[in-house]
């Protein structure tokens, strides 16, 4: 049987690992190239060991055994001349792009907040986003057949949680900015037939949020722990769940679906 | 393979429109269907409304699919009559999954002009219908100890105010009001609950005489034709067309009753064109 997205090719940020490698994967499995770029460094406000080469190296390894083809590059989504040269190389290497995923982010969450956690969580998960959007516009405009593009927000784009730490407030900032971004983008687009929508994950298995740092953090605050609980009996979902959620906003099947919020929480948002 | 491989789905206002399209689309993907249908005309509504072939052709064609249908006529109004439906469908396909609430009706007027009449049956239809459906279902769902997925079908009107049906508004309203309790209650058995929310789609509920008088009340009946009305549609969506097909909501039906969606609950999802973005 033919894959849902045979012949396109789609363009993922932070695909080195968790939900972005999922993605990449998921999407591979439906007959799409990727191109793959992801900052694979530590950023100093981080606490938890970020993504390395050698994780992309792994998600670039893992798409080719699915027979698809992958461009694979280091590059940082807050510099916007670096993440346009991957998107030109990814597209001349593979063709126009059908498809955006806007996934890298960090979570600067950690007992010890500094000052910095803010603009580097504004500056990753808001700019960032931002600029991978614009760095593929032009090209999926020109490209004439349409096309559709997903924003990683969270429920804390959608709900004032996260704490009051400047990493815990950058991120909410930062996350509901993303959705202020998908509605503006959903209506410039839509005339060249371009959908722009948000997925919103409750707390996902992924290296983000399953590591010491995190758990910790989590735990110090019942609240805190109390904003992870979800209405389906799950206490995390997988990344692959919001793979398929993805999927299906970037496929045929919801030819018609822009400027929307999909939350993939569990009844989450809906049970505060 | 199919996506829905093994699975029950009921499916109200099935014999055609959006309903006899999610029976066909869930029926491709593996699922026999429970389907039920008012199949007459209701006093208040004043386009035609499905017949009694209208639900044979949709048994034709889920069977020729090589799926199992029961099929019966009954108003979401009459508990009695539609949970006798329902027990009758799963007695003969043996269980239920998933549930889509579609059966709906519409019909216009200004709030100050609506009569008792009109009022009580679109709410009688559209809402507690919906609350019936769902639950003549949910002692199956629970049975099963499967989990399952309800899908009530709301609409751009169940977001945002439009002028001229503020019945169907209202309705289109506390059907997302349903759905958030519904989630929560049904939660811990793994149920999930959400609403799609169309924009126009292209069904005799839209293309007909009295939805086009309402949308181009300036141009005479002979130019009240389906390409001008769909200029008229567009105004309302952001992408650059007219209505969406069935096909487009039994899509995104598809995906919240399939196993893709297994952790999606207590949402509100459009199918709008962009319609309630833009």
């Amino acid at each position: 049987m033919a894959g849902q997205l045979e012949g396109k090719v789609a363009f993922i940020t932070g695909a080195a690992r968790g939900q972005g490698r999922s993605h990449a994967i998921r999407l591979a499995q439906e007959g799409a190239d990727i191109i793959a770029v992801d900052l694979c460094a530590q950023i100093d406000t981080v606490a938890y060991p970020m993504a390395t080469p050698d994780d992309l190296a792994e998600t670039v390894r893992s798409v080719e055994e699915l027979d698809r083809r992958i461009h694979a590059v280091e590059a940082d989504v807050r510099d916007r001349d670096a993440l346009q040269a991957a998107f030109d190389a990814g597209v001349a290497e593979l063709g126009r792009v059908d498809i955006v995923l806007a996934n890298a982010g960090i979570a600067p969450l950690s007992m010890n907040p500094v000052p910095e956690e803010w603009q580097d969580v504004i500056d990753v998960n808001l700019t960032g986003v931002y600029h991978t959007v614009e760095v593929a516009k032009p090209s999926m405009i020109e490209g004439g057949r349409g096309g559709a593009i997903v924003l990683t927000s969270s429920t804390a784009g959608l709900a004032g949680i996260g704490g009051s730490t400047p990493g815990g407030l950058g991120y909410t900032a930062a996350k509901h900015g993303v959705v202020g971004l998908m509605r503006s983008y959903a209506n410039q687009l839509a005339e060249h037939s371009i959908r722009v929508n948000t997925i919103h994950p409750t707390g996902v298995n992924t290296p983000m949020v399953v590591n010491d740092v995190m758990q910790e953090f989590l735990q110090s605050d019942p609240q805190l722990g109390q904003a992870m609980a979800n209405a389906l009996p799950v206490d995390m979902i997988e990344a692959v769940d919001l793979s398929n959620a993805i999927l299906w906003l970037v496929s045929d099947a919801a030819r018609y679906v822009t400027g929307v919020t999909l939350p993939v929480d569990a009844g989450f948002l809906n049970k505060r | 393979m199919g996506r829905l491989d093994g699975k029950v789905a009921f499916i109200t206002g099935a014999a055609r429109g959006q309903g006899r399209s999610h029976a066909l689309r869930m029926a491709q993907e593996g699922a026999d269907i429970v389907a039920v249908d008012v199949v007459r005309q209701l006093p208040t509504v004043e386009y035609t409304m499905s017949s009694p072939d209208d639900l044979a052709e949709t048994v034709r064609q889920v069977e020729a699919l090589d799926r199992r249908i029961v099929a019966r006529e009954a108003d979401v109004r009459d508990y009695g009559a539609l949970k006798s439906a329902l027990d009758e469908g799963v007695a003969e396909l043996g269980r239920l999954d998933i549930v889509s609430a579609n059966a709906g009706i519409f019909s216009q007027g200004r709030a100050e002009e609506l009569s008792d009449e009109s009022w009580e049956e679109m709410i009688g239809v559209n809402l507690t219908g919906v609350w019936h459906t769902a639950k003549a279902a949910i002692p199956h769902l629970k049975a099963g100890g499967n989990g399952g997925s309800i899908i009530l079908t709301s609409s751009t009107a169940g977001i945002k105010g439009f002028e001229n049906f503020a019945h169907y508004v209202s309705a289109k309203h506390g059907v997302v009001g349903l759905m958030r309790t519904l989630a929560l209650e049904l939660a811990p058995d793994m149920i999930r609950v959400n609403t799609v929310h169309p924009t126009s789609v292209d069904t005799d509920m839209i293309q007909n005489d009295m939805l086009y008088a309402l949308f181009a009340p300036d141009l005479e009946p002979d130019q009240r034709t389906r390409e001008a009305l769909g200029e008229r549609f567009q105004t309302m969506n952001a992408l650059p067309i007219p209505w969406v097909e069935p096909v487009d909501i039994s899509n995104a039906v598809l995906w919240l009753a399939s196993d893709e969606s297994r952790y999606v609950t207590g949402v509100m999802l459009p199918v709008d064109a962009g319609s309630t973005t833009k």
